[in-house]
This record gives C-alpha cells, structure tokens and sequence, in this order.
C-alpha cells in the first residue's frame, strides 16, 4: 500500500516536471511549481521525514511561489521564445541523469536497517538525545544542538539573501515633507479603507479576520519545534507570509506603514546575533562555542534555553529576510508603475468625493 | 581564548557582518570591517603558528565530539590559506573606502562591507572545518555573497556576468551537495577524517565513485577549470575593482584548497588517482588552460579581461602541478596558490587605481599612463613580471618548483609547455607596457595625476609582498612543504 503511494506520488512529479519544461506562460509555470513543492512535502510524509516535509511545504510550496509571483508581476508572463536549440545543455542533463542513476545501483536499500546511515552516527542521537539534549524531537536536537554550527550557516545563508537582494535593489527614498505627508498618508489609508467596498471586499474580510490565526499558528510552530515538527524555518515563514499577504491585499504605502524598512534590516541582523551570542557566551563561560550547557547550572535547561533561543534567532532573521526580499521586489515594481498607481489614486479621490 | 582561535577565525567576520547594520556612516563601517579582518589575519597568524610548532588542532563545535558532532580540524594546508584569505583581504579593504567612492553609490557601500565580510567568513569558514556538509554551507555564504558584489558593478554587464557565475555556481554547489549526499548514504558520516576511514571498505561501489565524479566536477566548475571557466572572466572584469582584487586572489584558492582536501584527505590518494584517471585529465587540462586562456589573453582589449584570462592559465598551472600527484608537485600548487595571491590582487588592485583616475581599464586608455600614473603602472609592471616569472619575484619561485616536480617525474616534455606557457605571460604583460610606456598621453587624458596615497599603499604593499617572497622564501616554502608531505602521510 505504502508503495502504491509512493509510486502516484513520484508519478505526478515526473509529469508536472515535464510540465515545467513544456509550458511557455510563467504563471502557470509558478503554481505548478508550487503544486511540485506539496507533492514533494507529501513525498517526505510518506518517508516519514516530517520535518523536512514541514518545511518543503512551507518553503516551496508556501514562500518561494510567492516570490516568483512578484517577479513575474515585473518581468511579464510569459517566456521568450528560444531560437537555439539547446543541444549542449540537453547532453549535460542526460549525463548527469545517467551518472545518477547508475549511482543508485550500489546503493543501500531505502529504510533497510542495514544501512550505514541507520548504523554509524544516527544511534547515538536515537538513543542517547534524549539524556544529552532533552529534547522529544530528534531532528531538533540534530539540527539545534549536535550541528547547531549547520544551522547558524544557514541563518546566515538566509540573512546574506536579503543583504544581496538589498544591495542590488533598494532604492532611494525621496525625501518628503513630513507633516502634510503623514496627514496624507493617513487620509490615503482612510480612502483604501472606504474603497473596500468596490475592491476585493471578500479577500479584504477574510484577511483581516486570517492574519491573526497565521501568526498564532507562526508562534505555535515557533515554540512547538522541540516536540514536533517545526522550528524557527518554517515560522518564520509562516509569519512572513501573513505580512505578504496583507500587503498583497492592502497594498504597499499601506503595509509600509506597519513595517518600516530599516527597522526590519535591524530585525534581521539581530536575529543572527542572537543565535550567534548564544555561541559567545558559551564561549565566554569557559565551554566550546554553541556548547549549550555552559548557559545554566543543569546542562539539560542549558541545552533547553540554547535550543529557545537560536529557534527565536532562525525565526526572526528569516521572517525578516522574507519581508525584505518581498518589499524590494514589490517596490522596484510600485516605482516602475508609479503612473499607473497615480491613476488608481486619483480615481480613489474621484470616488471619495462623490 | 587561545584554545578557542579556530573557531574564533570564523565567527568574528561572520558575526561582525550583522554588526555593520547597527552602523550609520559608511565610513565608519569601513573602518570596523578593516579592524574586523585585520584581527582575523592576526588570528590566521597565531594558528599557523600553533600549527609550525605543535601539530593539528581540533576543536569540537558546541562540545559534541566528531562524526556526531561538527569539529575543525586545521593542519598545516588549512591554515596556510587562512592565511593567505585573511592576509589578501585586510591589505585590499585598506583600499576599498577610497575605490568604491567612484565605483559604488553611496546609500550601498554598508551593504557592500557587509557582504564582503560575509564572503571573508564563508571562504574561511569552508577552509577551517573538517565536516563535509559544513563546508556546503559556509560554500553558499561565500558564493551569494559573491554573486551580490559583483553585480554591484558599475557597468550593467555586471548584472549579467553576475547572473552567468550564479547559475554556474549553483550548478556547482549542487554538484558538491550530491556528492556529500552519496558519500553520506555509503558511510553513514559527514565529517572529513572519519569519512577518510570507512570510504576504503565502499570503495569498490558505484555509488562511492558516483559521489567522487560528482564533487570532482562541482569543484571544478568553482575554481573554473578549462573548459569550465567561462562564467569568470565577465565576473571579474565587471564586478566593482575591490571586488575583483579580493576573489582573483581568494576565491578560486579555495576550490583548489577543496580539490586537494577531498581527493588526498577525504577519498584518498589512491583511489582518487585510480577511480578517474585524474593524473592525464588533469593534465591536459590544465595545459590547455594555459596555452587557451593566454592566447585569449592576449587578444582582449580590457585589461581587466586580460588578467582575468591570465587568471584561468595561472590555475592550470596549479592543476598541472597537482596532476603531478608527488610531494614536490603539490608543494609547487601550494606555493602557486600563495604567490599567484599576492601577484593577482596586486595586480587587480592597481587596475582599480586606473579605474579610479580614468573610470576604465581598456587597453587604449592605457597609452602613456607610464608618465602620468609612474608608481601604479611600476607596480603593474612589477605584478607582471612577477606573473611570468622572472626571478627575484615569487612568480619565479613557484614556477621553478612547478618545473622541478615535472622533471622529477620524468615529465620532459611538459616542463617545456611551462616554459612556453611563461612567454606567452611575456606577450600580454607586453601590451600593456608598450601602451603605458611607448605612447603619448591621450588628450583626452591630459589632467589625468597620480592615483590617491590611500590606493599607492596598499598595492604597494602587496608589490612589495611579491619582491619579499620571491626572495625570502622561508615562509612560504617551509608551510607548503609541510602542507604537502603531512598530506602525502609523511611526518615531517
């Protein structure tokens, strides 16, 4: 039964995959992009790998969709037209799939207990986590506490993101006149507010009534991390997401307004030195970086306060980073439009003086 | 706090980098990114030095021991090119503030500081560790960010060179990424020395050899080995000049570092030069790297291009030494490794003073800036020299063990391609010579001075490296002899 699963699954990924390739309208392309992302989490589920499914979800399927939406709301819909026939790149592709493959001939069988990997490092963290770290979920103690270094790197993977995404392009803000502009800013927020009614009033409700649900679920997921599947990753995004999402509906001065830019850059870096003070105090207490013990009395609570704040750290960082990338895309696309958002804004006015 | 220095090389950039953002004035992030890396050569220093006197360290991240945990494990090769890394790095911020005035705008230079110590702490941090999935990750902090720096370019081909390297690179990283996957699934471990114990005993499986090819050729596109170069020499001559001196001296040292670490430390000599036949590919590889990217050299009308090209053909020398596979030979990649370090970043450091004074660095623009700009063009012209290795610079002392090894094997014939590659080196160096020395000023660049002290001192000081180490070799061949012999297992 297990494997009839497992072989629709793989099944519709190959077709969607095909798909991928075949298909010349991007946003099509995107959502099946995304359809791919919950196939795959739905894969790693039936491996039993929930973490990573959790996060697969939450990241293919969830974020980077989005993302890719607001590229193309900038780059246009749909393909170029390729005149050369890639021949090279198809060679390439067909040797490294061959190669692959004929690397999976020797290999273990999938979940045969005889396995290296079941046999050489994994015993000590079934075993013996619980005593040395105390945490229920495994994969937490691995991945927080055993090579809580891995995760510090890939924070900063994350946080390196947005530093690039904001070096290349962030853009300058004019100076304004302040006073008259914050009273305009407020009123424009009033004439959204009053447009309600004509647009997207359903998805404006809905919203509204949602975002708190999502950033409960994003701290459920946050502090849940040591005893089930999720972490400071997955809420992270989970958080960032609502953010998009009122953004997407209310629009970008008005989200804005929530979120101011430099205060969100200060968010991101805090993140990173949050987890990497963790480190340093372990440092500074005569222990071996990110050695959680040295921070209390028990090492247990030590490793438990470690764990508490390099979670909070991941979460924060890339929340941030997420918010980041999304704004400077959203903005390059608000100021290539600035004509067009002028219009909507004096239809609003028209509107509000009828 | 000694005990703590290997990890200490890391963290200090890596967590400096967030720091910069609490910082306001550019200038002021300039200064404490400069303070940041000068203290990580100091550490650099102190470890090589713990390594001369007492052998392997080891430090175990968060107190876990080995394959449960991740450990680095710095010896002699390790902390050799943190050295180099960190030394390169603090000589070419030294320039940076004054350089990127002309190449950057303002509003970004703390994103650009940030993003460089970033760089810093991935290239380090994939050079200290002993653990082989760590390595990918600090090998994506170090190529984000420089995918990010370089399309920080003034010119707009910046953006498209940039985007070619990301997608090189992450065909690359993803290369590696399989590799240690497989290697991971046939022993159970990612950590470097304890894979180095039970890959023997898998050895004879596809999946092992699978794993090999695939970090073989995703190192490879890294260190962009003929015929995988083609994403550097847009990358380097459109990246910001600051830029380009730092990776042409660091970045690709680094996939040659991890060349060398997983063929002799991880897989093993014998396996890795019996399962592909590594000593000929590489071989031929690497000497028509040479003769292909110095007659591409000597063909381009940018002279940062031309150097750029001059870079692939100086990597094939340093494969050619490392297909040699003996003591010497490796001794040879090693100290090219260091010199070509110094020569480049020289090199490229100069060519951002023209750029500086002149906003370009085509090859026509150079006509008579041997009068206009003597003591940059001098140091050009000493980088040159030293790049086709005259005596009395380290390019000489390099070349001359390269040949060495080659002979000790028996080698005659490539010996000679060596020679012939070095004349080639001879015939672009030419051009710009030619140009900067046998022609008049162009009108266009009558007012054209010499470039600011705050550029002349740090090239300088990196020209002066050239001429010290070509003469004083202790230093340098003392570490890469032991490097090589402590990889070949012979206690020195």
């Amino acid at each position: 039964m297990e494997s009839l699963i497992d072989i629709v699954l793989l099944a519709f990924l190959v077709g969607i995959a095909f798909a991928i390739v075949w298909m010349k309208d991007l946003l099509a392309v995107i959502m099946l992009l995304g359809i791919y992302g919950l196939l795959s989490a739905s894969f790693f589920v039936a491996m039993d790998a929930v973490d990573v499914a959790f996060t697969e979800a939450s990241v293919g399927a969830g974020i980077s969709t989005l993302l890719m939406l607001v590229t193309i709301a900038m780059t246009g819909r749909s393909e170029h037209p390729v005149r050369h026939k890639p021949f090279l790149a198809l060679a390439v592709v067909i040797i490294t799939g061959s190669l692959l493959i004929y690397g999976t001939l020797d290999m273990p069988y999938f979940g045969s207990a005889q396995a290296p990997v079941h046999q050489h490092v994994a015993p000590r963290y079934i075993n013996d986590s619980i005593e040395e770290v105390g945490v229920p979920n495994i994969v937490t103690s691995v991945l927080a506490s055993y090579r809580a270094f891995d995760t510090f790197g890939e924070v900063v993977v994350i946080f390196t993101a947005g530093m690039g995404v904001l070096a290349l392009l962030s853009v300058v803000r004019r100076p304004k006149n302040t006073t008259g502009d914050k009273a305009r800013d407020i009123a424009k927020i009033d004439l959204i507010n009053d447009s309600m009614h004509e647009q997207h009033l359903v998805l404006r409700i809905v919203t509204k009534m949602l975002i708190p649900f999502i950033f409960l679920y994003a701290f459920y997921v946050q502090f849940h991390g040591d005893y089930g599947p999720g972490g400071g990753f997955q809420a992270g995004v989970i958080f960032a997401s609502a953010i998009f999402l009122y953004a997407m509906l209310f629009g970008m001065s008005t989200a804005r307004r929530v979120i101011n830019q430099s205060f969100i850059q200060l968010l991101a870096a805090i993140g990173v030195l949050l987890y990497g003070s963790v480190g340093v105090v372990s440092l500074l207490n005569g222990k071996n970086f990110f050695d959680y013990s040295a921070l209390s009395v028990d090492p247990i609570a030590g490793q438990h306060l470690g764990i508490l704040l390099i979670e909070l750290g991941v979460g924060c960082t890339v929340a941030s980073v997420m918010v980041i990338i999304f704004f400077s895309f959203a903005d390059r696309k608000d100021n290539g439009q600035n004509l067009e958002s002028n219009g909507i804004e004096n239809n609003l006015k028209e509107n509000n003086k009828k | 706090m000694l005990t703590h220095l290997p990890v200490l090389q890391v963290i200090v950039p890596l967590m400096a980098a967030p720091l910069c953002l609490f910082l306001t004035r550019s200038r002021l992030v300039w200064l404490f990114a400069l303070m940041v890396s000068g203290l990580a050569f100091l550490i650099s220093a102190l470890l090589l030095q713990q390594v001369m006197t007492s052998g392997i360290i080891i430090y175990e991240l968060g107190g876990w021991d080995a394959p449960w945990g991740i450990e680095y494990r710095i010896d002699h090769l390790n902390a050799f090119l943190l050295l180099i890394i960190s030394s390169v790095s603090t000589v070419v911020l030294l320039a940076a503030d004054t350089s990127i005035q002309k190449e950057i705008p303002a509003e970004k230079h703390s994103y650009f500081y940030i993003l460089y110590l970033l760089s810093l702490a991935g290239m380090l941090g994939i050079v200290a560790t002993g653990d082989a999935f760590n390595v990918f990750v600090f090998l994506e902090i170090s190529s984000l960010s420089a995918y990010a720096l370089i399309a920080l370019g003034k010119d707009r081909r910046a953006l498209w060179a940039a985007y070619q390297y990301l997608i090189m690179g992450t065909i690359g990283a993803t290369f590696i990424l399989i590799g240690i996957g497989l290697m991971y699934q046939m022993t159970g471990t990612l950590n470097m020395h304890d894979l180095s114990i039970r890959l023997p005993e898998v050895a004879h499986t596809r999946t092992v050899f699978t794993a090999f090819a695939f970090v073989i050729v995703g190192i490879c596109l890294k260190l962009a080995l003929f015929p995988l170069h083609l994403w550097l020499p847009n990358a380097y001559a459109y990246a910001p000049s600051i830029v380009t001196a730092f990776f042409a001296a660091t970045a690709t040292k680094v996939a040659i570092y991890l060349l060398i670490r997983f063929t002799f430390s991880v897989f093993g000599l014998s396996f890795s030069f019996t399962a592909l036949p590594l000593h000929i590919l590489f071989l031929v590889l690497g000497l028509s790297g040479i003769f292909a990217a110095s007659i591409a050299a000597i063909y381009q009308k940018n002279v940062k291009h031309l150097f750029a090209y001059s870079s692939i053909a100086q990597i094939g020398y340093m494969i050619v030494g490392f297909s040699v596979s003996t003591t010497t030979g490796l001794m040879a990649t090693l100290l090219h490794l260091f010199n070509h370090a110094l020569m480049k970043s020289a090199l490229f450091l100069a060519l951002g003073a023209v750029m500086y004074r002149i906003g370009s660095v085509q090859l026509s623009q150079f006509q008579g800036l041997g009068r206009q700009m003597p003591i940059t063009m001098a140091a050009i012209v000493i980088g040159g020299l030293s790049l086709i290795g005259v005596p009395l610079t380290v390019g000489f002392v390099s070349k001359w063990y390269l040949i060495l090894a080659v002979i000790e094997s028996g080698w005659w014939p490539v010996a000679l391609l060596i020679l012939l590659g070095s004349l080639l080196a001879v015939v672009y160096v030419w051009r710009i010579v030619e140009m900067a020395y046998f022609r008049p000023p162009l009108t266009s660049n009558e007012n054209i001075k010499e470039a600011p002290f705050s550029l002349l001192v740090p090239i300088w000081i990196l020209v002066m490296a050239n001429i010290y180490f070509g003469i004083d070799t202790r230093l340098s061949i003392e570490v890469a002899q032991a490097a090589s012999q402590s990889l070949f297992g012979v206690n020195p």
